[in-house]
């Protein structure tokens, strides 16, 4: 047998193989006696199922990637609780309301609220800018753009993803500062009254400049995601907008847009979880200053993982833990966006099932 | 209101493929036209060059005149999408809108083409979907999704859809390929109905809906892969089922060929 490497061809062909013949003498149903063998689909005792397959093996595998999930996402909890925990229960003040970051002198005093206004305000702007922006992007890349310039210039977009946040940060702190700063100026002077671009400056490493890199950052990743969402969307539906005297804009609205509203909402949502956790882009852009004002314009604005990544170094034992508090913070915040996003995708989701 | 269609020497192209080669046809009013033949030999293309569907596709071209009451539709100072408002069409597989209601998807024309008075719209929807014989299963679900219907009733939904707008012509793509014999039988109907009003033209594969339905039937056909498509005969449908002159369409109607 062993000089046998391809046993069954040889006992079907009735070759050497002697013992294989043995163990299957049907010969393939030519002889008149396989009338009397069981036909091919069985007929006798069904073959016992084994015990070890494959098919155990890759089902166990797959319930222990599905489990690992549920025992990463409660061990990063309890380890941020178990460290915020003793900070924020030796913090003098409020943790939620006080705007401040004192957390390494003898009697602590820390609060989350500028923080996290600065977090949320810089996210809101940038997606302000940026979503319409890789809208635009998108459709032209997905239905205007002819192929031989979508395809190169799809690449481009996928390259500016690549670029590492650092990067960002320090080309909007040595680069980008100087024009928003003059841009500022120009607002405040013509736009002073309205509260937002008010106030005498300086001007600079604003929320404005943190929120513009933060839109950059994210503009590629809304852009690719959107123009895959609308480049699936069925070329019949195109047709029937067209057939009922669309023109090309009307049939982006009538087709596209609602097809891809859905895939939409993803792609802002994960633009805006990049926006909202952004670290240092935003602790080389932004004024790193501890108030809460809507004023875009002033040196000013912090942010949850900026402080996080300035302050840490040196940090005390409470000092860090107040820093995971905050922490524990943004990822609460992150999860509401996130949970907002399905409700919204969730809520139409009887056109998008009878669809498919 | 209907309009005579006439075609003369047409071809399209795909690129360099050629893909109908110098079709000439009058479509009189209020009739209802079939044109049969063999997959691939360009009936499908000739439909869509007669609403300017055709040149959708990435370079695909057309030749010759195509004149409806007289006016050249491939004028170049022609708006390609008021012709198509005038010549409506149905394709062969429902298309619903997919995140439309039934409502939505029957005024979704008319809304279009800048109608907003939700009386208006109303009173469309209403008489659309009762000249398609789809009122009465779907006048108490307006509001549910259009996808949700049945394949017969989503067709339906698409020539309500298609007629909402008013258009002088049907254009229609094997409209029944996709569907049971019942739910053919009910579009056929309808076609009878929708011939008052419009002039319709449809491809099919079926010869006998084409001779169930059509007033004149055109056979189209082609020598070999690769060949353009040519109109072989085109007559009146009583004709061309009984007494073709072709010998090719003779072959073809008795299921000797294609």
């Amino acid at each position: 047998m062993g000089d046998n490497p391809s046993r069954s061809t040889d006992a079907n062909a009735g070759g050497a193989g002697v013992t294989g013949r043995h163990a299957s003498p049907v010969g393939i149903g030519v002889s008149p006696s396989s009338y009397e063998e069981p036909p091919f689909g069985g007929g006798g005792a069904l073959p016992k199922k084994s015990r070890f397959s494959m098919e155990s093996g890759f089902r166990g595998l797959s319930v222990a990637s599905g489990a690992m999930v549920l025992v990463i996402i409660v061990a990063i909890a309890a380890f941020l609780i178990s460290k915020a925990v003793p900070a924020i229960s030796a913090d003098k003040v409020n943790f939620l309301s006080f705007k401040e970051w004192f957390p390494n002198e003898t009697e602590p005093r820390f609060g989350i609220a500028a923080l996290a206004f600065g977090t949320v305000l810089s996210s809101v702007i940038a997606l302000i800018v940026a979503v319409p922006i890789s809208l635009g992007i998108a459709l032209f890349l997905s239905h205007y753009a002819p192929k031989r310039l979508a395809t190169p210039l799809g690449f481009v977009m996928d390259l500016l993803a690549a670029v590492p946040s650092v990067v960002f940060g320090l080309w909007g702190r040595d680069v980008f500062q100087a024009p928003v700063a003059d841009f500022s100026v120009w607002l405040n002077h013509y736009f002073g009254w309205i509260p937002i671009f008010g106030g005498e400056g300086p001007f600079g490493q604003s929320i404005m400049l943190g929120g513009l890199v933060l839109a950059i950052m994210v503009l590629p990743i809304v852009t690719s995601l959107s123009r895959e969402v609308f480049q699936q969307t069925p070329g019949m539906n195109e047709e029937a907008a067209l057939a009922l005297g669309a023109t090309k804009w009307e049939m982006v609205r009538t087709a596209v847009l609602p097809y891809g509203k859905p895939g939409v909402i993803a792609a802002v949502m994960l633009g805006l979880g990049r926006a909202l956790g952004e670290t240092i882009a935003l602790a080389l852009t932004l004024g790193l200053v501890y108030n809460i004002s809507f004023n875009l314009i002033q040196v000013g604005g912090n942010s949850i993982a900026a402080n996080i990544a300035t302050t840490f170094a040196e940090a005390n034992d409470t000092g860090r833990g107040a820093l995971i508090a905050s922490g524990l913070v943004l990822f609460a915040i992150t999860l509401v966006v996130n949970m907002a996003a399905r409700a919204i995708i969730y809520r139409r989701r009887e056109f998008r099932d009878s669809a498919a | 209101m209907a309009k005579r269609i006439e075609a003369s020497n047409v071809s399209s192209y795909y690129g360099s493929f050629k893909a109908i080669d110098s079709i000439s046809m009058t479509v009189e009013p209020k009739t209802i036209t079939a044109l049969i033949g063999p997959s691939g030999c360009g009936k499908s293309t000739f439909l869509r060059s007669i609403n300017r569907m055709h040149e959708v596709l990435p370079n695909a071209r057309i030749e010759g005149r195509l004149t409806i009451d007289e006016q050249n539709i491939y004028d170049a100072d022609v708006d390609v999408t008021a012709v198509r408002r005038l010549i409506g069409m149905v394709f062969q597989r429902p298309n619903p809108f997919p995140t439309m209601s039934i409502y939505e998807n029957v005024v979704a024309g008319l809304k279009l083409n800048g109608v907003k008075k939700k009386s208006l719209l109303d009173d469309a929807a209403e008489q659309s979907l009762k000249s398609a014989n789809l009122w009465n299963e779907v006048k108490d679900r307006l509001n549910r999704p259009g996808a949700g219907l049945s394949g017969g009733q989503q067709q339906r939904l698409c020539i309500a859809r298609t007629i909402a707008v008013e258009p002088q012509v049907v254009l229609m793509d094997e409209p029944c390929s996709a569907l049971d014999p019942i739910s053919t039988l009910a579009i056929e109907d309808l076609m009878f109905k929708l011939k008052d009003r419009f002039t319709i033209i449809i491809v099919t594969h079926n010869m006998q809906q084409a001779a169930r339905v059509s007033d004149k039937t055109g056979f189209f056909s082609i020598d070999k892969t690769g060949d353009p498509g040519r109109l072989i005969e085109y007559d009146d449908t009583q004709k061309i089922f009984s007494n073709p002159t072709q010998k090719k369409t003779e072959d073809y109607i008795t299921g000797r060929f294609g």
